[in-house]
């Protein structure tokens, strides 16, 4: 009897003690381009106080719809989000912008494509690099796989789109090669001098070679000055009455701390 | 022993009577032990059934939007992947076909050398080491057969073709055609070694060389088997992803030759499976309730294949 009493106590004030700890559980999900951020963002937070950080990478759509319906605090895209995408009383930020580096083999001789002349490599009209100043050898265009948000960016923001049936679709041509990941391409891109592929900034490393896009160079200062064209914006979808946590953490990561974090993941800072 | 004729007289009516008893309590006693193992068997079995059986279910229950959606013809015979409005998978279809069929044109003469080898020509002390060594290639994990691949069978096919890129269906069947060495050999060395001895010794009696006894008796009489073995190893080669994904170049277009970019039916699923949601996501178990045809369609003629080797 005196064992029932003590391990019912012990059950419900388990109870309690769960439901006062996920009081205080921010919940962000969307954009998993975002996700890798916004985890080292929920770690240095969750070290500075007590509210923990749940972050789930579901896709920007899924982010949108998270932050519409609530089911997450906060909801991520690696997109612009147009206003009537969003629900009365959703607010968006902009916490950081993400460069789409076009990047080609180090022993490739091409320095500057514009983008015209990147859509219809990847478009398939463009096959070999003498059309675009470079050496008499045929282009192999690495892209990633449909759904992926880098992907998703690039055809946006290149107008690699076109409709079927009324809906839109990828221009990208299929005898493009498809690899899943930033790395994947760079490690094909870095071993294939006749490659051209496309990573986010951030995995930009001295194995291969950025090219200019339009005379402006893949670099932080170039997109922050809007001159390097092919960029994104990172998007904090909120919904105004959310939770006091929620808005703290929004706060840290707008301010001072998590402005050098972004800096640090290879981002951009917007403030 | 005429001492133990004289102790062992005949039973008494009592002894007789407790003799029964014991023995109509041991029948009516209850066997646990043999039941419990009994519905054990019983329940494992059905785990592996009803695993199958949930795994088809649920692939024709996820895969009926798109199927319904694009219809069976423009699905299977559909030339452009371009989700989420055209779902076409025969340049993936095609893809699978040929680089298992490649694998096993380059595969299957080079393993049943081996097996002959192993089971009939090497000494024993060779086939010790030879026969570890192909088990082994057994258990390698596909990716790193994929990682071996690209960084060895993409180069070299750059250079032999002269082609800008070796991510092709070439590199695919060279690196098929080594994983699905070790269950040919595997399978096709017990086939030859179940072919009675007097079959072999009534040839060589006859006065035929060891060669011509090999391939015009032994083989023969062991090609069920080896034939389930080529059936297996093409099974092998279409269900394998990782390596194929990252040595094939995964384009979705239709392959014009071996030394264009192809993707496999494994490696839609797989590469796109991540981010895919709605129509699109069910395109892809669509795909997979393809592949489950394919294999059905396989295991159906190892069936065929072994109630022939019954007969």
């Amino acid at each position: 009897m005196k064992n029932l009493i003590i391990s019912s106590i012990s059950a419900v004030s388990l109870m309690f003690g769960a439901s006062a700890y996920a009081a205080s559980t921010v919940t962000v999900s969307g954009s998993t381009s975002v996700t890798g951020v916004m985890e080292v963002l929920a770690e240095k937070y969750q070290a500075a106080q007590a509210d923990a950080v749940e972050v789930q990478g579901t896709g920007s759509g899924a982010g949108i719809r998270a932050a519409n319906d609530g089911t997450s605090m906060i909801g991520m895209s690696s997109r612009a989000v147009a206003d009537d995408e969003l629900k009365a009383g959703v607010k968006q930020f902009t916490m950081a912008m993400d460069g789409i580096a076009v990047a080609v083999n180090n022993a490739n001789g091409v320095q500057d494509l514009t983008a015209e002349q990147v859509k219809k490599i990847y478009m398939g009209e463009i096959t070999n690099w003498s059309e675009v100043g470079g050496a008499n050898m045929p282009i192999v265009a690495v892209t990633r796989e449909v759904g992926s948000g880098t992907r998703g960016a690039f055809e946006d923001i290149m107008g690699l789109i076109r409709k079927i049936n009324g809906q839109k679709v990828t221009a990208i041509s299929p005898r493009a090669q498809v690899q899943s990941g930033n790395g994947a391409i760079k490690t094909l891109v870095a071993n294939n001098p006749a490659a051209i592929g496309y990573i986010s900034l951030g995995s930009v490393d001295e194995s291969l070679r950025t090219v200019k896009v339009d005379g402006a160079p893949a670099t932080k200062e170039a997109i922050r000055a809007g001159e390097y064209g092919v960029a994104r914006p990172f998007v904090l979808m909120v919904q105004e009455d959310t939770a006091a946590e929620a808005q703290r953490f929004i706060d840290f990561i707008m301010g001072e701390e998590g402005a050098q974090i972004i800096e640090s993941e290879g981002y951009i800072d917007v403030q | 022993m005429s001492d133990v004729v004289t102790v062992n007289h005949a039973p008494t009516a009592k002894q007789s009577g407790q003799v029964v008893k014991a023995l109509e309590a041991s029948a009516n006693r209850v066997d646990w032990a043999n039941h419990l193992f009994k519905y054990l068997f019983m329940l494992s079995a059905f785990i592996g059934v009803f695993s199958v059986g949930l795994i088809g279910y649920f692939l024709i229950k996820e895969g009926m939007p798109a199927l319904s959606y694009a219809g069976v013809t423009n699905f299977v015979f559909g030339m452009e992947w371009v989700p989420p409005v055209l779902f076409g998978i025969a340049p993936m279809i095609v893809a699978s076909l040929i680089s298992a069929l490649g694998a096993v044109v380059i595969g299957v003469p080079v393993a049943l050398l081996t097996a002959i080898f192993l089971a009939e020509v090497a000494p024993k002390r060779v086939a010790d080491v030879v026969r570890p060594a192909v088990e082994l290639l057994a258990g390698i994990p596909s990716v790193v057969y994929g990682f071996f691949g690209l960084v060895i069978i993409v180069p070299m096919v750059e250079k032999v073709f002269n082609i800008p890129a070796g991510n092709t269906l070439m590199a695919a069947i060279i690196v098929l055609a080594v994983m699905i060495l070790p269950t040919v050999i595997a399978i096709s060395e017990t086939a030859l070694r179940a072919v009675p001895r007097s079959y072999k010794e009534g040839s060589l009696a006859l006065g035929a060389s060891p060669m011509f006894t090999i391939f015009k008796v032994l083989l023969p009489a062991a090609r069920s088997g080896i034939l389930a073995g080529v059936v297996l190893g093409i099974a092998r080669a279409i269900g394998e992803t990782m390596a194929i994904i990252m040595v094939m170049g995964n384009s979705p277009a239709m392959p014009r030759h071996l030394l264009d970019s192809a993707r496999s039916l494994t490696a839609n699923i797989a590469m796109e499976m991540a981010y895919a949601t709605g129509l699109h996501s069910s395109a892809l178990y669509t795909t997979g309730i393809v592949l489950l045809v394919f294999v059905m369609v396989l295991n159906a003629t190892l069936l065929y294949l072994n109630r022939e080797k019954a007969r």
